[in-house]
Order: C-alpha cells, then structure tokens, then sequence
C-alpha cells in the first residue's frame, strides 16, 4: 500500500525494530495482549525494551496502555510486540471490529454492558 | 485473522476480547471531557511519531528536523463485562493531523463525533472523515456545555449536511450517565446498521 521507503533522518526509536514500522500482526490501538506463560523468565536475549514489554504482558493489556506506560512509540511498540508473538513469547486476544456478523453477539453484549453501566 | 496468533487456550485469561470507539471532533469540543466522564481509569495519553506521515505530509519536507513530531492521543477503558473491554479513543483535534486517523479508526465498531454547538465548522474536518470512510458507523453527539443548543438539531443536520440516517443526540460531556448514553447510541446504531444489507 505504502511503499515509498522513507529517506532522510533517521528516528531513534525505530533503530529497535530494525527499521520496521508495520507489525506483522494484527495489532490494533486497542488489542489485548498477554504472556503466553506469565511465571516464565523473560529471555535474556530480548532487548530491554521487549523484555519491558514482556514484563508488563504479564497482565493482559491492550497495545495503546503498553505504549503509554513504558513511553515507546506507538508503531515501536506494535513492531516490537509482533516479535515478541513471533517468538511464542505472547498471546494477542481477538479484537471485535463489528465487521463480521458473527460479532453481533458479542456486540449485544457491550451493549447491555453499557445499560447496566449508565442508567 | 488470527492465522499468526499463538494458540494456548488454556492459560487464564485468554478468552479476554477487547473492542474501540472513536471519539472525533473538532479541538475543544469536549472530546476529552466525554472519555473522562466514562471512563474507569484516568485518560492516559500516549504518542505516536509521525514517521508515517513524513512521507505524505509535504510540510515535512521542507523541515526534515521535524520529523520526530510526536502526536498524542487520549484514551479511556471501560470493563463492559468479566471478558469485555472497550476503549474509547480520542483523535488529535487538530485538522492537521487527519492523517493519523487512518491508525485510530482502523477497526473501531463505531465513532463519535462530538460538536460544540457554538463552533460548528470545527467538526467539519471529522464529518468529512467519516463520511469518506464510509466503513465505520458514526452518530454526532452535540455537547450543550452549560446551556441550551442554540440549534434546533434538524438545524445542525442541514448546517453540517449529515445525512438522514445519522443519528444527533444532545448531551453533556461532564455528565457520566450522559456521555454514557451517548456510547449506548452509538452501539444500538452499529447493530441496526448491521441487521441491514449494506451496499
């Protein structure tokens, strides 16, 4: 889609991910991720930012939150937990989008969510 | 979809699923006001570089320096259900930052353009975005801040060129139960649209 390689300055964070900005992942703002084993040692090969990352997978948290918490870049953040996933080091949750009808159901159920919530 | 993702269902936790709204509208609108009346935690803000954009943006060119500009943006959680989330996310306010919304809206069940009345053209930018989007269903939420609309909301529909179908609600962004009616729209309309064929 977008092709065109960048030219000119280079950006810090990025030298992390190997000059990659697009996960390989279906990684959203809003999608949830978790260790894939939560009592695992983080592997000492990982980058301090991964095993930071890793770290705070151990509870389920959505992409946006990771980036917030640990101030990375968004794109960083999704670039380095594609890897992460790559690895088997982490589980990425489904994300609805509403474009499938087998959503609707889980869809209704935000909704009476929302009901119950705000009278 | 899920082709890549690691499968271990058995770990806790796991059937977690998570799922975005979008709240639009022009600066100071009340776009912040709305997440924080809802939302379960602080809204957190975080940043996205806009490398991306350097590509497009022609400005950029002209000051390569520039290029670590950075973009927040706002967001807020609600737990719906044991095993539901959602966020709401804020977009930049800024016109000049449309094009980070592409990454915001991606995948979002629905949006919410939040207009203050008595700044109409500043939702203009957001109007046009949804409309071309046209994958996203979006409702438009007047804040009445304060006071009274100074509208009536038929008057806002032609001012704004919404179409018929699109639903306007009044509402104020400082009021929990107000600002949470307004997410209770915008879901009912995502599932209406959704029980028509849409062409």
């Amino acid at each position: 889609m977008r092709n065109r390689r960048r030219r000119g300055a280079r950006i810090r964070p990025y030298t992390f991910t190997g000059g990659r900005t697009r996960s390989r992942h279906p990684l959203m703002v809003q999608t949830l991720v978790s260790a894939a084993d939560a009592n695992a040692e983080v592997p000492s090969s990982l980058l301090p930012e991964s095993r930071r990352i890793h770290q705070m997978c151990r509870e389920t948290r959505s992409v946006a939150e990771i980036a917030a918490e640990l101030k990375i870049p968004l794109g960083v953040t999704q670039v380095l937990l594609s890897d992460l996933a790559d690895q088997g080091l982490v589980y990425i949750h489904p994300t609805i989008t509403g474009h499938s009808p087998s959503e609707n159901q889980v869809l209704e159920r935000a909704l009476r969510g929302l009901e119950r919530l705000f009278q | 979809m899920d082709s890549n993702v690691s499968s271990n269902s058995s770990a806790p936790g796991r059937s977690l699923v998570s799922a975005k709204v979008v709240i639009a509208g022009g600066f100071g609108a009340g776009k912040t006001t709305l997440v924080k009346s809802v939302s379960e935690i602080p809204p957190v803000s975080t940043e996205a570089v806009m490398t991306e954009a350097s590509r497009e943006h022609d400005d950029l060119s002209s000051t390569p320096d520039k290029v670590t500009t950075t973009v927040a943006m706002d967001f807020g959680r609600l737990t719906l259900e044991h095993e539901l989330i959602m966020y709401m996310f804020g977009t930049p306010g800024q016109a000049r930052f449309w094009f980070m919304w592409d990454d915001i809206v991606r995948g979002a069940v629905g949006a919410v353009i939040v207009v203050d009345c008595r700044r109409l053209a500043e939702c203009f930018d957001a109007i046009d975005y949804f409309e071309t989007n046209q994958t996203v269903p979006y409702i438009v939420a007047l804040n009445r801040f304060d006071g009274e609309l100074p509208y009536t909301v038929d008057q806002i529909r032609e001012a704004l060129e919404i179409a018929p179908g699109v639903p306007i609600v009044d509402f104020d962004a400082r009021d929990r139960n107000s600002a949470g009616g307004v997410l209770k729209e915008l879901l009912r309309y995502t599932l209406s649209r959704k029980a028509e064929p849409v062409g």
